[in-house]
């Protein structure tokens, strides 16, 4: 087995089995450890530079991926003009400069404040260097190997969707660009994080806000379930 | 009508006498782990002062509670919305951070016996529980206790907005210097702001006594239950990375037992008791004017005694044996027969169902033309010579609505009167006889205050409703075989997660 059929054709496997057993896993053994935890009590004033540009970029970014691997064909047809290519590619790079930018932001805070180093892990300190190689690998692609956008939907898509059939063509990102791989090869890393880190924060969104009613009641035993003639009797 | 019962506290701050014993009993057994060092569950602030955390009450820094939509009638809650509980994930503009309450410290013992021999005294350095580094200590949770530092502190109360200048300047007269303290634990509120704030929906109020509670299992650490309380008693545990608040000792509650902070209280000045009210109106009562906010918050508690309220209770799952409760609960007397216990700063719209007797002004006299002045007819202060001025009160106890504080007062007075020329006959009997008239009280009823006030056993003051968990239990299991397995509990340490 050559690295290369190992490292897209077996790895990628390994680190979405762990990810999909170990956060359940997390989830039902150690559900008191699933937080965000959020050190703003802490720190307050640096964070805002951090973490604001840091998830909305990613967020956004990460949408982006997600639509060129569900409609990669309506993302060519996007590219075919040349404006909307460049429309495309300017957003989703400065979105990329806003990230790095948090990314850096939330790395130096965790350097210099005293009181967020307290509250550091090892964990922590691994998975802010698993997303700045990520981000800087991305950026790194999008300028010098261009234009991304398309050949994401174009090779890197189909890839995706190889793996996903259980049916891995390696021959599409095998002869890609040193950087890209590493961008690829570190996606499914920090996949294989996800239940061993903070990251798991991410699957706690809590959209069920949006619709619940504002006062939560909950009953140990359910209303009516016990009446007084049978306490009497 | 949906009924609803409520363990509800009463605290008569005339009796308080600012030990902090409740405040220790709270932090032996709740908050002496990692992360909450700096939690005060329960806590005693001297007024006029700051409090904890500094100018708790200040809502133009904080944004806690509810606020009143005057156009739309309703009230929203002043940090945040659906919209703004999504978007202000990632970073809260209006969360305290630790400095707004104090960086917890400790003392490096070992100093005392490590440092090598010398001409000086070794010290214990302070160093901070966070970091383990030296810290120079700036404040703690009391550092305002009795007035100190009143420049600082007491002058920079919040509440002294709605006094005058010159007011201002004779509560800090030396010869006319008053305070008061207010301790304060979380009011287990009927319309709680931080449950309606959690993104998870991981606090809640207990369907069958009204506590409320985090649960830790599904907090996420968004923190907006901690901007959200106005009272700021939910904490954020640094360390576990969840909110963690007041739980009202309910693993005593629920074994008869009175919460420790109240146990303990060394001036027996908190009372503890059912209360029974309709929680479809809660809304309706949250949104009223804020000079009816406490007399509707009185409408909103229903007399346990009233055959249809009784019928209604045990239709909607309300226990005999808890009616029971709610009928000889002494905070009932309190709140609603005699009118006499106040909810803190019920402008927060979160309808508190902790009350306060507000403190009868001091029954010394004072110093006049050098001389200590003090004979019957001042001897219990009026209500025109208050030495604590009724608007600084009304701000605190009714919303501005100095009317209320009257009224309590004028009860108070008159209980002491009614007392003085019973056991000191130096009053005039017509003239007491008058002053309890306008209070709007009778004898018997003085005599009544006065017994549950000064002279209360344990079984008066914490009348404490059964939980019957064996009706929660049967639905789960046979209770006879819950018996043997009691002790087999979670085994999940509640630690940080990676």
């Amino acid at each position: 087995m050559t690295s290369n059929e190992f490292m897209f054709s077996v790895f990628p496997y390994v680190t979405i089995i762990i990810a999909l057993v170990v956060t359940p896993i997390r989830y039902f053994v150690k559900r008191f450890s699933y937080s965000s935890l959020s050190s703003q009590f802490l720190e307050n004033k640096q964070l805002f530079w951090g973490s604001v540009p840091w998830h909305y970029g990613i967020i956004l970014i990460l949408g982006g991926h997600l639509l060129g691997l569900i409609i990669p064909q309506s993302v060519l047809a996007w590219n075919g003009v040349p404006w909307r290519l460049y429309v495309l590619e300017g957003t989703g790079l400065s979105l990329a400069f806003l990230t790095i930018f948090g990314l850096i932001m939330l790395m130096v805070r965790r350097a210099v404040q005293p009181r967020i180093r307290a509250v550091t892990s090892v964990m922590d300190v691994v998975i802010l260097l698993a997303l700045f190689v990520q981000v800087f690998a991305g950026i790194w692609t999008a300028i010098f190997y261009r234009w991304g956008s398309s050949w994401y939907a174009a090779a890197a898509a189909p890839y995706l969707w190889s793996i996903f059939s259980f049916n891995p063509n390696i021959s599409l990102v095998e002869n890609l660009p040193l950087m890209v791989k590493i961008h690829i090869i570190d996606a499914f890393f920090l996949v294989s994080l996800l239940p061993f880190s903070r990251l798991v924060h991410f699957l706690s969104l809590p959209l069920q806000y949006i619709w619940r009613s504002p006062q939560v009641v909950v009953w140990n035993q359910s209303v009516g379930a016990v009446t007084n003639s049978q306490i009497k009797g | 009508m949906n009924i609803r019962a409520q363990v509800s506290m009463m605290f008569h701050l005339d009796k308080c006498i600012g030990c902090h014993t409740c405040s220790v009993a709270c932090k032996n057994i709740w908050t002496d782990r990692q992360g909450t060092e700096y939690m005060w569950w329960n806590n005693v602030e001297t007024k006029p002062g700051t409090g904890y955390p500094t100018k708790w009450e200040d809502q133009d820094k904080y944004k806690g509670g509810w606020k009143k939509d005057e156009e739309k009638e309703k009230i929203e809650l002043r940090s945040t919305n659906k919209v703004k509980g999504i978007a202000n994930l990632f970073h809260q503009p209006h969360l305290p951070t630790i400095d707004d309450y104090y960086e917890p410290w400790t003392y490096k013992y070992s100093d005392l016996f490590d440092a090598p021999a010398g001409d000086d005294q070794p010290t214990a350095k302070p160093i901070s529980l966070i970091t383990g580094d030296d810290i120079d200590i700036k404040a703690g949770p009391n550092w305002d206790d009795d007035l100190g530092g009143s420049p600082i502190y007491a002058s920079n109360d919040p509440n002294l907005g709605a006094i005058s200048e010159k007011d201002r300047e004779t509560l800090f007269e030396i010869d006319r210097l008053v305070f008061f303290y207010l301790p304060r634990i979380c009011n287990h509120c009927a319309n709680p702001s931080c449950v309606a704030s959690c993104p998870s929906g991981a606090i809640y109020k207990r369907g069958e006594d009204g506590i409320v509670l985090v649960n830790q299992n599904v907090c996420r650490g968004w923190r907006f239950c901690v901007t959200a309380c106005p009272y700021k008693k939910v904490y954020y545990n640094w360390k576990s990375g969840k909110s963690e608040k007041c739980i009202l000792c309910y693993p005593r509650l629920e074994t008869g037992q009175p919460p420790a902070c109240f146990h303990s209280c060394v001036g027996r000045i908190r009372y503890l008791g059912m209360l029974l009210y309709d929680a479809d109106r809660i809304e309706e009562i949250a949104s009223c004017d804020e000079s009816e906010l406490v007399e509707k918050q009185r409408e909103l508690i229903l007399d346990p005694f009233d055959p249809k309220v009784i019928a209604q209770a045990e239709k909607d799952g309300i226990h005999a044996s808890v009616i029971e409760s709610a009928q000889k609960s002494p905070v009932y007397k309190f709140v609603k027969e005699w009118k006499l216990a106040l909810p803190l700063h019920p402008e927060f719209r979160t309808l508190p169902m902790l009350f306060y007797v507000p403190p009868l002004l001091p029954v010394l006299g004072r110093v006049e033309n050098g001389t200590y002045e003090s004979n019957s007819d001042t001897f219990f202060t009026s209500l025109e010579q208050a030495r604590v001025p009724v608007e600084y009160l009304a701000k605190m106890f009714s919303a501005g609505n100095q009317e209320i504080i009257k009224d309590t007062y004028r009860k108070l007075i008159s209980v002491r009167l009614s007392k003085r020329l019973e056991e000191v006959g130096d009053l005039d009997e017509v003239k007491v006889e008058e002053a309890i008239a306008t209070a709007g009280l009778t004898k018997e009823t003085c005599d009544a205050i006065f017994r549950l006030t000064s002279l209360p056993t344990l079984e008066d003051r914490f009348v404490i409703p059964p939980s019957h968990r064996e009706y929660a239990i049967s639905m789960l299991e046979d209770t006879q075989q819950h018996k043997g397995e009691v002790g087999v509990g979670f085994s999940e340490k509640p630690e940080r997660g990676l």
